[in-house]
């Protein structure tokens, strides 16, 4: 179906208008780039067998079905209907960035109420109006910290998620920047023995820490290392990828971090097979002049009336180019639009009842899976609604097994961390049940009594 | 509730509600207390606490004091506001589109892979790349991994000396802000008399240092760069690759390929050419082209697919084949977001491609260019268009001439604009147009609709040069009016703080 509105005789009219006889002639391109081959796109259907097309991808999808027990920084939450009523409003859906602030005051403030929500949940004085997702927002705070002391290397715990670890490399080997990494201890959180040491260099323009960490625990640099990073001019990065978290457990800035970089997926984003998601940035106030991306901010307008505007617009791209802090244009403003109705329904109780629901669910799951035979927890920490499961044998088969059984029962950390190929890291939310879970216990026996056989 | 906030409709959510009121979606939790020691929780986070008809009145009402395409006419320069259909938010809202996780094993995620593998192949088609990554998630995004594809391929070739990225002065501000985020040099390009890359300035900068020519085409003025050819020639014998932005991509399909042009890399935004709504500023979507040298530096991963053993043949050609990730690109550049790729973007945009096939999106770049050229001609009897030949899906406009007779500028035609219903044009860009106004209409917009916004401008220009204290004065109509912006950037205030 076709979306555009020009009849036959609109077309003759306009071309008059223009003074050109054809299309063809509007259009025409030198001869040496002029389009010869057939080109091959999917093919046109009508919108009904549209439907029916991406009903058979999405048919195809049988995990999306599945009993799921995946986190690893992408969260199975429940998103109340109203976020989506409202969030789909056309006004909001169908608006650009918002230079015209006169006309776009209701998306300008919901944009500072979500900056307003970010500093409350981080504890820290300024929030931008969002990056792509939790890794970008990594590897910008990084980059942050390399504008704020010059330094060219980055200090990073390997219990970073390895996908933000990853991206945080590809940004560096853009910059020429370093990045050494703190091993993993064996309760699995980060061992900060050489930290000190590394740091009295005074190389690292940042050290970065990710609580609760890939592996659910809880993570952070104790008071010494706290106290050498201040001393040294390393600046604490905190990186929170269950945003969730923040609603029961001390924030980053807790324990120093000046920059927290995190992912709010969880606040009613879809998982959506990876994106889109929502990055933020948070931090005190002297890096101001130094967080990418758009800020909005509450001024007055020329009656004195309260106003919102984007804001501190000489640090972007469209006015400084090669000198901008970051080449970022869109931000991700309809996720964190719905993320802000997401917490503005919650509210306080409702954000802390849906994160202690995490912590008790997935504590159900751990002691049941851990009193299974060939099951135990691979780490004796504080955990928030993940944590990780050694079975004593290669995980993949067994989790190919159980995949078998439509159940889905977390990712095998082999393939980030080659020593705990036998471990799989599992997830429970609000939304994991006692008979996912029962139903998960009955096909993991099962599936180890297949694997121990073999 | 502070002075400011009580002369305006809509406080803030923070300034409403009552602690008691917030909405149990969730069974009466214990105590966190319960489950983690005491040292680690926290106890200071006051998040205020509405009903839910108080939250749903709160952000209905923020929607009616935000404008959108759904309310009026958009004719902002390179942006792209076309309409965009429901059908695309229908099918990505989809249970088994939308409740997909990243992890789910490729078995189980064939339906997905299939719409990246159909998009990706029906892109690489459509602009004439030898193959398309969808992990970057917007343009700019996108720009920033093509040029780590070109340092990371000049470093593998031993050209490290390459450093300098060339941009033309009607570029988008995102290519030399990307360039710089790679450590390269930017030499910025002097458009010549015809508003185009001229091809002696150009030589004069190429050289062994050259890494990459970044270029839009059409270009930033809505014309099309008729020496592409030569241009690409002299850049690629210099050394150098050629870089494709491709915001302004509504002009050229079915019409020209960048590929073909000469182009080694480039981008597009989906969510410009390929309807996906704008949000307000995101999220995008970029997926990122590349010739055939430059493949096996793409970020990863990339979507691979295969015959499958017993495939029955459809009328469509992706169902004969299984689909998976493929991580194992030892030269690529890495990967560039957390997953795999802005995926509910991707929906959409397959899903306008469906709408439209082949022939409909060479449609849809003809009439966009229909609409620009109709315009243009309709305003340059009032408004100076500093290059009067056929553009292409968009065109410049300058207010020169009125502000020096009336001292009205382009800002406030934009602003008296707003008060006729309409969204403004992009303003002061490209740079080298003085008191630019730079208009595209897209191809979603009716005539009526184009002569109406021709009728309206007239008046205000008309307005101005009788009375333009009335234009200066613009907006009156909307629930501000011009804002104190020195105020905002002096005295930031960027979040509310309870008193």
């Amino acid at each position: 179906m076709p979306y555009y509105p020009h009849t036959e005789r609109d077309i003759e009219q306009m071309l008059a208008v223009v003074g050109v006889a054809s299309l063809q002639e509007l259009l025409k391109v030198p001869e040496a780039v002029a389009l010869r081959e057939e080109l091959d796109v999917v093919p046109a259907l009508p919108e009904t067998e549209i439907g029916k097309r991406f009903d058979e991808f999405a048919s195809k999808n049988r995990a999306a079905q599945a009993i799921s027990f995946l986190g690893a920084g992408a969260y199975r939450h429940y998103c109340p209907p109203a976020i989506m009523t409202l969030a789909m409003r056309g006004e909001f859906l169908t608006a650009y960035t918002p230079y015209q602030a006169e006309v776009s005051q209701g998306y300008l403030q919901a944009i500072y109420e979500w900056q307003t929500y970010i500093c409350l949940l981080t504890g820290l004085d300024i929030a931008n109006a969002s990056v792509y997702d939790g890794a970008t927002a990594l590897a910008e705070a990084a980059i942050m910290a390399l504008n704020a002391n010059g330094r060219k290397r980055i200090l990073v715990s390997r219990c970073i998620h390895p996908n933000y670890r990853a991206v945080l490399k590809t940004y560096c080997d853009g910059l020429d920047v370093e990045i050494d990494e703190l091993p993993v201890s064996t309760n699995g959180g980060t061992d900060f023995a050489q930290c000190a040491e590394l740091m009295a260099r005074k190389e690292y323009a940042a050290l970065a820490v990710q609580s609760p960490n890939f592996f659910g625990n809880l993570d952070a640099p104790d008071e010494a290392v706290r106290a050498e990073a201040e001393e040294s001019g390393t600046i604490l990065i905190g990186v929170v990828a269950e945003a969730l978290s923040l609603a029961v457990l001390q924030p980053p800035s807790n324990w120093g971090a000046e920059i927290v970089a995190g992912e709010a997926q969880s606040f009613g984003v879809a998982m959506a097979y990876g994106g889109p998601y929502v990055g933020f940035i948070a931090s005190k106030n002297a890096h101001l002049r130094r967080i990418p991306g758009r800020l909005v901010g509450r001024t007055v307008d020329k009656h004195g009336k309260e106003a919102y505007v984007l804001t501190l617009q000489a640090r972007e791209q469209h006015i400084r180019r090669e000198r901008a802090t970051s080449n970022i244009c869109t931000n991700q403003a309809h996720c964190a639009l719905i993320a802000t109705i997401y917490l503005a329904l919650l509210g306080r109780a409702g954000l802390q009842d849906c994160a202690t629901e995490n912590l008790r669910r997935s504590r159900e799951l751990a002691t049941k899976v851990s009193s299974m035979t060939g099951c135990t927890l691979k780490f004796d920490a504080p955990f928030f609604n993940e944590f990780v499961v050694d079975v004593h044998t290669d995980a993949v088969p067994v989790l190919a097994r159980l995949q078998k059984e439509n159940i889905l029962a977390g990712v095998a950390l082999g393939r980030f961390y080659a020593e705990y190929s036998n471990c799989i890291l599992m997830a429970a939310t609000e939304l994991t049940s006692s008979a996912d879970i029962d139903a998960l216990c009955d096909a993991l026996k099962e599936a180890l009594h297949v694997a121990a056989r073999v | 509730m502070s002075q400011l906030a009580s002369e305006m409709g809509t406080p803030l959510i923070f300034e409403q509600g009552q602690n008691g009121r917030a909405n149990r979606y969730f069974a009466r939790a214990e105590s966190a207390a319960d489950y983690l020691p005491a040292e680690v929780l926290r106890d200071d986070l006051m998040l205020p606490e509405n009903t839910e008809l108080d939250v749903v009145r709160h952000y209905t009402r923020l929607s009616q004091r935000t404008f959108g395409i759904d309310l009026g006419f958009y004719p902002l320069g390179s942006c792209t506001m076309k309409y965009n259909p429901r059908i695309n938010d229908a099918v990505a809202n989809l249970p088994g589109l939308r409740d997909l996780h990243p992890f789910a094993p490729d078995e189980m995620a064939q339906g997905a892979l299939q719409i990246m593998y159909e998009l990706e192949r029906s892109l690489a088609s459509l602009f004439g790349m030898a193959a398309f990554s969808l992990n970057p998630a917007a343009g700019a995004h996108a720009e920033l991994a093509a040029l780590l594809v070109a340092k990371k391929y000049f470093r593998e070739r031993g050209e490290s000396g390459r450093n300098t990225v060339i941009v033309p002065d009607t570029a988008h501000g995102t290519n030399p802000a990307s360039a710089a985020m790679c450590g390269f040099r930017v030499i910025s390009l002097r458009s010549d008399e015809r508003g185009r890359v001229g091809l002696d300035e150009l030589e004069k900068v190429l050289g062994p240092e050259t890494a990459v020519c970044m270029m839009t085409n059409p270009n930033t003025l809505g014309l099309f760069e008729d020496h592409i050819v030569e241009i690409a020639k002299s850049v690629h014998d210099a050394g150098g690759l050629m870089y494709y932005d491709g915001a302004n991509a509504n002009a050229l399909m079915g019409n020209a390929r960048p590929g073909d042009m000469g182009f080694d890399l480039m981008h597009l935004n989906t969510h410009k050419t390929f309807t996906i709504p704008h949000g307000g500023g995101g999220a995008g979507h970029g997926p990122l082209g590349v010739a055939a040298h430059l493949t096996d530096y793409l970020p990863i991963p990339v979507v691979r697919a295969s015959k499958m053993p017993n495939g029955k043949p459809t009328k469509f050609v992706s169902d004969g084949l299984t689909f998976s990730l493929d991580f194992d690109l030892p030269k690529s550049i890495g990967p560039m977001r957390s997953f795999w790729s802005n995926f509910a973007h991707a929906v959409r945009a397959l899903a306008y491609m469906y709408a439209n096939g082949a022939q409909g999106l060479k449609r849809v770049s003809e009439l966009a260019v229909l609409n620009a050229n109709y315009l243009r001609v309709k305003i340059a009897p009032f408004l100076e268009t500093p290059y009067p030949e056929i553009c292409r899906h968009e065109f410049v406009a300058s207010a020169q001439k009125l502000k020096k007779e009336t001292g009205v500028r382009a800002l406030d035609i934009a602003k008296a604009l707003l008060d006729r219903g309409y969204m403004a044009p992009t303003m002061y860009f490209p740079l080298l147009v003085p008191e630019c106004l730079m208009i595209e209409p897209t191809e979603t917009e009716s005539k009526e609709t184009l002569d109406g916004f021709v009728e309206s401008l007239r008046e205000i220009v008309e307005t101005a040069r009788r009375d333009p204290k009335q234009i200066l004065d613009a907006p009156t109509k909307t629930v501000v009016g011009r804002i104190d912006e020195t105020r905002a950037a002096r005295q930031p205030d960027l979040r509310w703080q309870s008193h």
